[in-house]
């Protein structure tokens, strides 16, 4: 390719940099001052695309486009405020995991609210009026209003720099980031102060997605997208630094454009399509960074640590009424093929309940006792389901040597992802994880080949004795059983204690001789190999597999189901993952704003019973055992 | 030959030189406290021998060979136990299980994944335990211990490897006088039956000359003295520069 086309797709890159540096910035702000990594910061972004299009086309245009794009973002503004009176406010204090989830639940809800008032249908916008033309770059036709974005990128990184440099609310804001008592010490109206952030943060991303109406259609997936691109470039530049983020902004808007204009290259003779690297391109600079500079490029470590959450009770063997209630139960789990002969279904759900809850247990290990929140375990799983289905469907293996594959896919995909994530802890070790489970996505979205690419593989059917539902279910239920029994095992067992001794105090542990990096390492592995094990249930149990079992998505599910069930709790992932998936199945039937619904339990757990359900079950008594004399 | 040697020790902090050429030496068994000014290099001193610091110059043997370079992990197996200035201790487990885990670390058994650490080594723990006033605690929370007792906690655990040298970084910091009183002497009753040497720095001076053997002098990052407490405390240029600017109580930073 030409020179000239490179530097063609690099100006549009730059044009894509301006946007996501509006976005990136806010989050960055949120960051520094409140300690919050926002989620929903891309649905901000979203908003402000939606809202503009509403304020350009059916009201009549009445504001005219700039007017409307100004709008938008004072709206989007507005709202951030009240979501942060309204939600985040409450949420200062609490432990990182729960700050993460609950910004997550506030972008599901937003984006079923999209959904309500815009509707699936994609959007596009009018033309800037006075921008609509192009110029002439290069010998190519370049749209003006593209030249007007690159210029609109550094005009809002200067704007923002005189604004945190110069007046005394940018001091403000500059005290908090830096030290956040001495905020307090200042007299300052802090809950005002962090109000303001998040409105002006919101405005920003607002700005950033209404700005882009004339160039890209609104939709309900660019929440997610843009909230993908804004981390990788804040924590790429270095959380909390505005310089950070705009170079970091033009690196990734670059990489993507160079991509997509490099196309097919051929590399020691393999022909690598580079357009369809983009979607994983920027997490793999992303996990590059935070491996050589844990940081970012121009951010600097964190002042204090935060306190790992609520304080956790010490382990207890189960007593011999817990033994017995645990092999009543399981009894009647055995039996239940014979109570449901009436109604299959029954058993399909159960047997989606007996893989969720394996998969739940396996995040739990690593996030409860191991304190390593993972927010991309659901990789693990998508391994372990597409050996076994690639097992099974290409190499004509059969079931049981498939089914050992899974469990060794899962934990080599841990041991690679986990010896460079367990090093890190809070905010870094959920970002990397995420980007890894990214990169795992991608590559079973773009490996088509191999893979099956968006659709995925079918045709990976359980063999006799396993072929019938109540065949397929008491396999599940063995499987399980014996992983969680296996879970637990490890948990008691000094390797257990070790895990809990890392979390609790790296430095007594290092003190006492336990090597906390070997043993975080391996029970992320043990993990990845559990995880891996619920992946064959699962794709023998569809008989099918598609890259969506490795989303974002499926990895907050087991986030969400941990929390639910309580994670200082054996019992937690358990019961969460039961209740979570038979509550999904039967409101995403009667709804189809299920997301909105997650989003409002996830809220419901964090701000109102943060101990989960057993939390809430340990709670209760306690509170009945202290009633009686 | 020392069980500890220390020789020309320096460490600079940018502009500041923390310590400067400080040498002195551990014997076998001996008690050993560090005192001096805050900012004098105490904690310096401790970070670089326990191999948190790497020295900018000097060198430290323990037992004939080099530690320099050596992390906590480690020293712990070549017999150097220590405690935080800050008690750490595993909040989540019971008393008697932060002890298993330092007698289960002690005897390779971190890596085992069946039989369950209740059932492991508990006799030994208790008897740890009882050594250093606990054993009455042994089965609750650690996290719910009062402060003085996370301290003795932290020595039983220090002392399951049977160390031959204790590091102990103002072991009685944030005690009430009679406490840090309790505590010193009780740790020297336990040290002495096992013959561990001990290196200690505290600001009571009264605990200081009660129960050392020996003491160091450090001000500015340098050793100004040395010697049995009576001596230490006869000194001129001791007194000139520490025992006149310091109350008895006060606490570090
Ligand atoms: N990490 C560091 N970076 C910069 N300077 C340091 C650092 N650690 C110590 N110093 C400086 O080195 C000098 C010695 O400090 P040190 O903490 O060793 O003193 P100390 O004797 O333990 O004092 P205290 O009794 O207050 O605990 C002080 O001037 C201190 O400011
Ligand atoms: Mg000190």
């Amino acid at each position: 390719m030409s020179l000239e086309a490179l530097l063609f797709q690099g100006l549009n890159g730059l044009a894509q940099a301006s946007t996501l540096f509006m976005v990136a910035a806010g989050l960055s702000l949120v960051f520094g001052v409140t300690r919050i990594v926002n989620l929903a910061h891309g649905s901000f972004m979203m908003l402000g695309l939606y809202a503009a299009w509403t304020l350009a086309t059916s009201l009549g245009g009445a504001l005219g486009f700039w007017g409307g794009i100004v709008v938008a973002a004072l709206g989007v503004g507005l709202l951030g405020a009240v979501l942060e009176v309204a939600i985040l406010r409450r949420l200062y204090r609490a432990p990182e995991l729960f700050q993460l989830l609950s910004t997550f639940a506030i972008l599901l809800v937003l984006n079923d609210l999209a959904l309500f008032l815009w509707g699936p249908e994609d959007l596009l916008g009018p033309r800037a009026p006075g921008l609509s033309g192009a110029v002439t770059i290069l010998d190519r036709r370049f749209p003006s209003y593209d030249l007007f974005l690159i210029a609109a990128g550094p005009l809002v990184l200067l704007a923002l720099h005189l604004v945190v440099t110069r007046s005394r609310f940018g001091r403000l804001i500059r005290a908090a980031t830096e030290d956040r008592e001495m905020v307090g010490a200042l007299g300052v109206n802090q809950a005002l102060l962090f109000t303001a952030v998040f409105a002006l943060a919101a405005a920003l991303a607002g700005l950033g997605g209404a700005l882009q109406l004339p160039r890209q259609p609104a939709t309900l997936t660019l929440d997610l997208e843009v909230i993908a691109d804004a981390f990788v470039v804040t924590v790429v530049g270095g959380m909390g630094s505005l310089p950070g983020a705009f170079l970091a902004a033009i690196l990734i808007a670059e990489i993507k454009a160079l991509c997509i204009a490099i196309g097919q290259v051929s590399v020691f003779g393999v022909a690598l399509n580079l357009s369809k690297f983009t979607l994983v391109a920027e997490f793999v600079v992303m996990a590059v960074v935070l491996i050589v500079r844990p940081y970012g490029l121009l951010g600097r470590p964190p002042v204090h640590v935060r306190e790992g959450g609520e304080p956790e009770a010490p382990l207890r063997p189960a007593g011999t009424p817990a033994r017995i209630a645990a092999v009543a139960v399981l009894a009647c789990l055995a039996a239940l093929p014979l109570a449901a002969t009436g109604s299959p279904y029954t058993l399909v759900l159960a047997t989606d309940i007996l893989i969720a809850v394996l998969f739940a247990a396996s995040l739990h290990f690593i996030m409860g006792p191991a304190g390593l929140h993972s927010f991309g375990h659901a990789a693990y799983f998508g391994l372990g389901a597409y050996a076994t289905a690639i097992a099974v469907t290409r190499l004509g293996l059969p079931m049981g040597p498939a089914m050992l594959i899974a469990p060794t896919a899962g934990g080599a995909g841990a041991a690679l992802f986990g010896w460079f994530s367990v090093r890190l802890s809070g905010v870094y070790l959920a970002m990397l994880t995420l980007a890894f489970a990214q990169i795992v996505w991608s590559i079973l979205y773009q490996w088509e080949g191999l893979t099956g690419g968006s659709n995925g593989i079918f045709g990976a059917w359980p063999a006799a004795p396993f072929d019938s539902r109540a065949g397929f279910y008491l396999l599940a239920l063995g499987v399980t059983v014996a992983g969680l029994l296996a879970l637990r095992t490890a948990l008691f067992s000094p390797f257990g204690y070790a895990m809990r001794a890392g979390r609790d105090s790296p430095l007594r542990a290092e003190a006492i001789g336990i090597g906390v990096f070997r043993v975080h390492w391996l029970a992320f592995i043990l993990a990845g190999v559990f995880a891996g094990l619920a992946g064959a249930l699962f794709a023998f149990a569809k008989g099918s597999v598609s890259p969506e079992i490795a989303s974002i998505a499926e990895s907050v599910d087991g986030l969400a189901m941990v929390l639910l069930g309580g994670v200082h709790s054996l019992l937690g992932p358990i019961v969460g993952a039961s209740v979570f998936t038979w509550l999904s199945d039967t409101v995403s039937r009667t709804t189809d704003y299920w997301r909105a619904a997650l989003g409002g339990i996830i809220l419901l757990i964090v701000l109102v019973q943060p101990g989960g359900i057993m939390g809430g079950v340990g709670a209760l008594g306690r509170h009945l055992r202290r009633a009686r004399p | 030959m020392s069980l500890l040697h220390v020789a020309g020790l320096t460490k600079h902090f940018g502009g500041v030189v923390a310590l400067d050429g400080v040498g002195f030496t551990v014997e076998a068994g001996e008690v050993v406290a560090l005192i001096g000014p805050n900012g004098a290099g105490k904690s310096t001193c401790f970070n670089l021998i326990n191999g948190q610091l790497a020295p900018d110059a000097g060198g430290i043997s323990f037992d004939g060979a080099s530690i320099v370079g050596i992390g906590p992990r480690r020293l712990f197996r070549m017999g150097i136990g220590r405690t935080f200035q800050i008690a750490a201790v595993f909040q989540s487990m019971t008393v008697v299980e932060n002890v298993q885990m330092a007698l289960l670390s002690a005897n390779r058994e971190i890596f085992r994944f069946l039989r369950g650490v209740p059932r492991r080594r508990r006799g030994e723990a208790l008897a740890l335990l009882d050594r250093v006033g606990l054993a009455g605690e042994a089965d609750r929370a650690a996290r719910t211990l009062a402060y003085g007792d996370l301290k003795r906690l932290e020595l039983a655990v220090a002392l399951a490897n049977r160390p031959r040298l204790l590091l102990m970084d103002e072991p009685a910091a944030g005690m009430a006088p009679q406490e840090r009183a309790d505590l010193v002497s009780l740790t020297r009753r336990v040290v002495d039956a096992d013959g561990t040497a001990v290196l200690f720095t505290e600001h009571s001076m009264d605990v200081v000359f009660a129960f050392a053997d020996r003491i160091l002098v450090l001000a500015e990052g340098r050793l100004i003295a040395q010697g049995a407490p009576e001596a230490v405390r006869a000194d001129p240029l001791v007194q000139a520069h520490y025992l006149g600017t310091t109350t008895d109580t006060e606490d570090g930073p």
